[in-house]
């Protein structure tokens, strides 16, 4: 099975290529370039139904434009009157027993892969991490590890790893097209679904159920790291500390800010104890981004504090009394600024993180 | 308008009366194409303001919240008082005439249906002007939809209820109507193919509607009345509503697109000069969708959580559609096939529906299959692929058909030249929308998106996809020019002004109130083209010349429809102030009143004499 | 057929509740309509199964259910079936007044089935304060049979109107197809009750 199926698309691979050329999207977000267990095996179906198809359209259009060009009414033929066929039952069949069997060459393969990636029976033996999906932001539970995370969800690479997902308010799902399809993360029930990805890198992930305001700033991110990136990063995460103290003098002053304003919602250290209320801030000073969308600065952190409207319309943190207050300004909020670029689990970001950042900066 | 001319002997004051009280279904069908050109335009509005949003990455042409109720109501428009009313139209003008009928089998109920669609529309859209129309998507997903702030979402749920009791009876009404009303000699497999899909878009009104009005009133219940249908923090479960709402909406596609089969069947037949190849198989493949179509809702619930065995299951049964719908293709091809193909309007539109609805198909079954749908469910992927089959399918057979029985409505011919303008404006700026969303999609864009980042590589496609949709627009303009133009000309035609095969082209156009004089003698497919080969100029009629009986106008309907529309008010109201309660006992008082008055009111209809008919034939 | 013939025929047939082009269009309409009837009361309980366990702590079935008050009901409804079969008997004989009788004796049998809900009602309500909004399963329960009690008030009040509106005249072509409709309506009131008592009450209560 595999082997055919590899064959079929390295074959059907090239000539796809050639034909959208570089349309193929963004690398780490679009579909097209899979790189990823569960994107590859949906693009493996794509491929195999696009070429069916193209085979079904490539008949189509040969006989459409053969009738339209031969069977054109000509001039001073106005009155002719065609023969009037009932049918054929011969050609009846054919175009009836054709589709079903190409349907069939379809249908296999989608089958084994619906199974394949609904199958569960190494969740025990692998990573596991508990998914919240909130308006408009994520957080990542490890079951295992007992620490968490939010926006940016750490695995190691070739690695399959379980994520058990709820929602705590309405319906959102969640898609990571480079690494693997989508599954919906609903408030009543747990859905899982594993991902496995083949390179490291910073993925996009996307919400993909509309869920408000800001559903299409609900972005997040994978970072996919060595085994042993991954390893050091758990341990930092492991022990970061509530107790943090602020190392330069404005950060410190920054501290006193967020203790006052921001503690009863986000946690500064990743223990899975902390109540999911806001974003978990722990390694807040490695994100790749502020607020999922916006690229990671002191400037883009100040106006999320000052104005988080304007990013994210809708997002809980409107509600914060700080808001309603006016009690951070322009100045404070660059304090609290210096102090959450602090928080890291790890000193130096993993390399995936690094080269995204600088790729951004060529930008 | 032509009928507009024909009746301005009355004045305004009674032309207006008569249409509010008609039952005839000739003009309930001239108020359908009005209303649903109307919400045609609204909905192709939204659709422009969408565009413009998504013109540029990161654009603030409108705001979140305006945009989430633009997309909703976009959808919820463009389907329900848009494309839903607009078949009605044709079924209304046309189907009644094809199977030899004096009018449908309940002239009063096709009025109420009128009424309650328009009194639904508008309900619907009154949110716009009082703190925001609905913003949960078309599809209203619970618990999005049920914790959705303001009345929006209410309208919506009263709204659709109205007129989705108006297309319930509606439904009813062609149901009976073709099995009852049939002219002598017209069997079922004589019917022509539009009047046989209007009868299995009746049937799946009748089986399909009834989900949505539950899932409605369970939406009703959780936002206005306090219950806990779909709110997790009191055990519901919103998964309830999808399968509701699709088991009501994966037939709807087809309530849609089968009538549009219908009108293309009809065209292609008239304009290759040859009777339909396969009929047989065509009705067959017909009824086949029919019946599938309630057996696949699920495929739209892939990234649910329905495990694998379902999403299996469903994808194979979704797949199992695109086998008669293959059959339909390929039976156009071949009655074009050693025809004598005459490209007009109305042909030029089904020549392009072929193509594009087989696109359409294509990724159908794409989409079917549940693991790709991973990646394609709820992108850009799938936008393309719906608008390729209800754009393709159904608004491309809307304007067909437009052109096509125009002459029957109104008794003119639309412009050929700026017909075809139309059509290559729509046609190529269709393509231009759409084609490339496909790739969006997969290229990691999702649908319902306010904003796209920069630097995520689809800024090119939704640039394109933008200036496509202004082509359409553009398209539409010329539509309306042409009917303006064409009204304002008013050159009649005859009452077979295509050298057509069906019935309702053997009575004048327009035809007159009764239809025909004499019930015709239907003595096979394409009767008047049976005729028409034996060298007869018209139908045979099948009883002499007797009185004909009419139903009476009423304006009940109207009235009826107006007391749910008025109750409409209280039930969103009184969430907030239970004195509102009042409003709602007297809109359902006055719709339960009329319909006590119905009910025991003799209405027994009229007699139009045959003296009176004769004296007209010689006038 | 004119008027006349309608409202005073000189013969009645058997049927003539299909005696008419309208009769038979309605007699029609009607068995279509009670198909997407089937479909909304499926819709209905297919909610209802899918949240019976969901008591949010509250109330459940167990709980709440006796089935004396409900045999009791299940008996009005279904000899209300069997006396409304009565009167279309009688109607196809042409005997107004015996159908009129048995449609009376149908409306009281009805309105017993009706005080017994409310009775039930009130005392869910009021004694073990279960509500529409006490759990999903308050709300399923209430709207599923709710909705058929709000079918047994319309099928009263229909078959009412219909008795006093022909008290006078007697049967005609033009008002017995409205009789046999009322009739083929309050059947299938009698057997959602029927698919009711089975699914809610002694599955509920098993």
């Amino acid at each position: 099975m595999k082997d055919w199926m590899g064959k079929i698309r390295t074959l059907s691979l090239f000539s796809f290529l050639v034909i959208i050329l570089s349309a193929c999207g963004k690398d780490n977000l679009t579909a097209l370039v899979p790189k990823g267990y569960g994107a590859e095996q949906s693009f493996n179906v794509i491929i195999i139904s696009i070429l069916v198809m193209i085979v079904v359209f490539v008949v189509v259009m040969a006989i459409y434009l053969y009738v339209i060009l031969k069977f054109r009414q000509r001039k001073g033929q106005e009155d002719h009157i065609p023969k009037q066929t009932e049918g054929n039952k011969t050609l009846e069949m054919v175009w009836t027993v054709i589709p079903i069997l190409l349907l069939i060459i379809i249908a296999v393969p989608t089958i084994v892969s619906t199974y394949d990636l609904a199958d569960e029976s190494e969740k025990e033996n692998s990573i596991n991490v508990n998914v919240t999906g909130l308006q408009f932001w994520w957080n990542f539970e490890y079951a295992n590890e007992e620490i968490q995370t939010s926006q940016e969800l750490y695995i190691p690479v070739d690695e399959r790893i379980y994520l058990n997902m709820m929602s705590s308010d309405v319906i959102h799902s969640f898609w990571v097209p480079s690494i693997s399809g989508k599954m919906d993360v609903s408030p009543e029930n747990e859905n899982t679904m594993y991902i496995e990805a083949f390179e490291e890198g910073v993925y996009w992930g996307k919400c993909t159920e509309f869920c408000g305001d800001s559903h299409s700033l609900m972005d997040f991110k994978i970072v996919v790291v060595s085994q042993e990136e991954y390893d050091q990063w758990v341990n930092g995460m492991e022990n970061t500390d509530p107790e943090y103290t602020a190392e330069a003098a404005t950060a410190q002053e920054g501290q006193e800010l967020f203790e006052n304003s921001c503690i009863s919602c986000h946690a500064i250290d990743a223990s899975a104890n902390n109540p999911v209320v806001g974003p978990n801030l722990a390694d807040f000073g490695n994100r790749t981004k502020v607020g999922g969308v916006r690229d990671f600065s002191k400037e883009e952190i100040v106006s999320w504090i000052v104005d988080p409207a304007e990013i994210k319309p809708g997002n809980g943190m409107l509600d914060a009394p700080y808001l309603e207050e006016n009690s951070i300004g322009q100045e404070e909020a660059e304090k609290i600024a210096d102090f959450l670029m602090e928080l890291k689990a790890t000193d130096e970001p993993v390399d995936s993180v690094q080269q995204f950042k600088d790729e951004a900066n060529d930008n | 308008m032509s009928t507009m001319v024909a009746t301005n002997k009355k004045g305004l004051g009674a032309t207006l009366w008569d249409y509010l009280t008609t039952v005839d279904h000739k003009k309930i069908a001239i108020m359908y194409l009005i209303a649903g050109g109307f919400f045609f335009i609204i909905g192709g509005l939204e659709a422009l303001a969408i565009r413009w949003q998504l013109v540029q990455p990161m654009n603030d042409f409108v705001s979140s919240g305006f945009y989430n109720e633009l997309i909703t109501m976009h959808g919820t428009t463009m389907i329900f008082l848009a494309a839903m009313p607009l078949i009605f139209a044709f079924m209304n003008a046309v189907v009644p005439l094809q199977i030899g009928a004096r009018d449908v089998a309940f002239p009063f109920l096709n009025s109420l249906g009128f009424w309650l669609f328009l009194f639904g529309g508008i309900m619907l859209n009154v949110g716009w002007f009082t703190g925001g129309a609905a913003d949960a998507g078309w599809t209203a997903y619970a618990p999005l939809s049920t914790t959705s702030i303001g009345e929006g979402v209410d309208y919506y749920v009263l709204g659709l209820q109205i007129s989705g009791a108006g297309t319930l009876i509606g439904g009813i009404n062609f149901l009976v109507t073709i099995v009852n009303m049939r002219a002598p000699g017209m069997t079922y497999m004589r019917m022509p193919l539009f009047t046989w899909t209007a009868f299995v878009a009746s049937a799946l009104i009748l089986f399909a509607f009834p989900a949505l009005t539950v899932g409605l009133f369970l939406m009703m219940f959780d936002r206005l009345f306090g219950a806990g249908f779909f709110d997790p923090a009191m055990g519901g479960n919103s998964v309830i509503w999808q399968h509701l709402f699709w088991i009501f909406g994966h037939p709807e596609v087809y309530i849609l697109a089968l009538p549009g089969f219908g009108i293309f069947s009809e065209i292609i037949s008239t304009f290759s000069k040859k009777r339909l190849f396969g009929y047989t198989a065509m009705v067959f493949a017909t009824v086949l969708i029919g019946f599938l179509g309630f057996m696949v809702w699920a495929h739209h619930m892939f990234t649910v959580g329905m495990g694998p065995a379902a999403n299996s299951i469903f994808a194979v049964a979704t797949m199992a559609i695109a086998v008669p719908t293959g059959i339909k293709i390929f039976n156009w091809l071949f009655t074009l096939w050693g025809g004598s193909i005459q490209i007009n309007t109305p042909m030029l539109w089904a020549l392009g529906f072929i193509p594009t609805f087989t696109l359409g198909g294509m990724t159908g079954v794409m989409v079917a299959a549940a693991s790709a749908d991973f990646q394609y469910h709820d992108t850009y992927f799938v936008v393309a692929h719906f608008h390729y089959v209800i754009v393709g399918g159904v608004v491309f057979a809307l304007f067909a058909g437009t052109h096509y029985w125009w002459p029957k409505m109104f008794g003119t011919v639309l412009d050929d030249k700026l017909g075809k303008l139309t059509f290559w404006l729509f046609f190529i700026g269709f393509h231009l929308t759409f084609f490339i969303q496909h790739f969006l999609g997969l290229m990691g864009m999702p649908r319902r998106y306010w904003v796209y980042m920069e630097n995520q590589g689809l800024d090119l496609g939704n640039m394109i996809s933008t200036i496509g949709a202004f082509l359409m627009g553009l398209g539409t303009i010329v539509l309306l020019i042409n009917i303006i133009k064409t009204s304002v000309k008013n050159e009649k035609v005859s009452g077979d002004p295509w050298d057509a095969r069906t019935l309702e082209w053997a009575i004048p156009s327009p035809p007159p109130f009764y239809n025909f004089k004499q019930l015709p003698l239907v003595r096979g497919l394409d009767p008047l083209w049976v005729e028409k080969t034996e060298g007869r100029k018209g139908m045979t009629p099948a009883e002499p010349l007797t009185d004909i009986h009419m139903p009476n106008n009423s304006f009940l309907p109207f009235v009826m429809s107006l007391g749910l529309f008025i109750a409409g008010f209280g039930f969103i109201y009184q969430k907030h102030d239970l004195s509102w309660l009042i409003v709602l006992f007297i809109g359902m008082g006055i719709t339960l009143g009329c319909m006590l008055v119905r009910s025991v009111k003799d209405d027994l209809g009229y007699h139009v004499h045959k003296e009176d008919l004769k004296k007209e034939a010689e006038e | 057929m004119s008027e006349q013939d309608i409202l005073n025929p000189k013969h009645m047939p058997h049927d003539p509740e299909k005696a008419t082009l309208e009769g038979k269009n309605k007699f029609m309409g009607f068995w279509f309509f009670l198909g997407g009837e089937t479909v909304l009361f499926a819709s209905l309980f297919g909610t209802y199964l899918a949240l019976n366990d969901s008591t949010n702590g509250g109330s459940s079935s167990e709980e709440l259910f006796g089935l004396e008050l409900v045999f009791i009901m299940t008996m009005l409804l279904l000899t209300s079936s069997l006396t409304s079969v009565y009167a279309m008997y009688h109607m196809k004989n042409h005997a107004f007044k015996k159908m009129q009788i048995w449609l009376g004796i149908t409306v009281a049998l009805g309105l017993g089935f009706l005080g017994c809900e409310i009775y039930e009602f009130y005392h869910y309500i009021h004694g073990e304060h279960f509500t529409m909004r006490s759990s999903a399963f308050g709300s399923a329960f209430y709207t599923l049979v709710g909705f058929h009690g709000g079918h047994v008030v319309f099928g009263l009040l229909w078959i009412i109107a219909l008795m006093i509106r022909n008290a006078r005249r007697g049967l005609n072509l033009y008002n017995a197809p409205k009789f046999y409709l009322a009739s083929l309506y309050w059947h299938f009131i009698d057997v959602v009750w029927v698919f009711i008592f089975t699914v809610v009450y002694l599955m509920g209560v098993l």
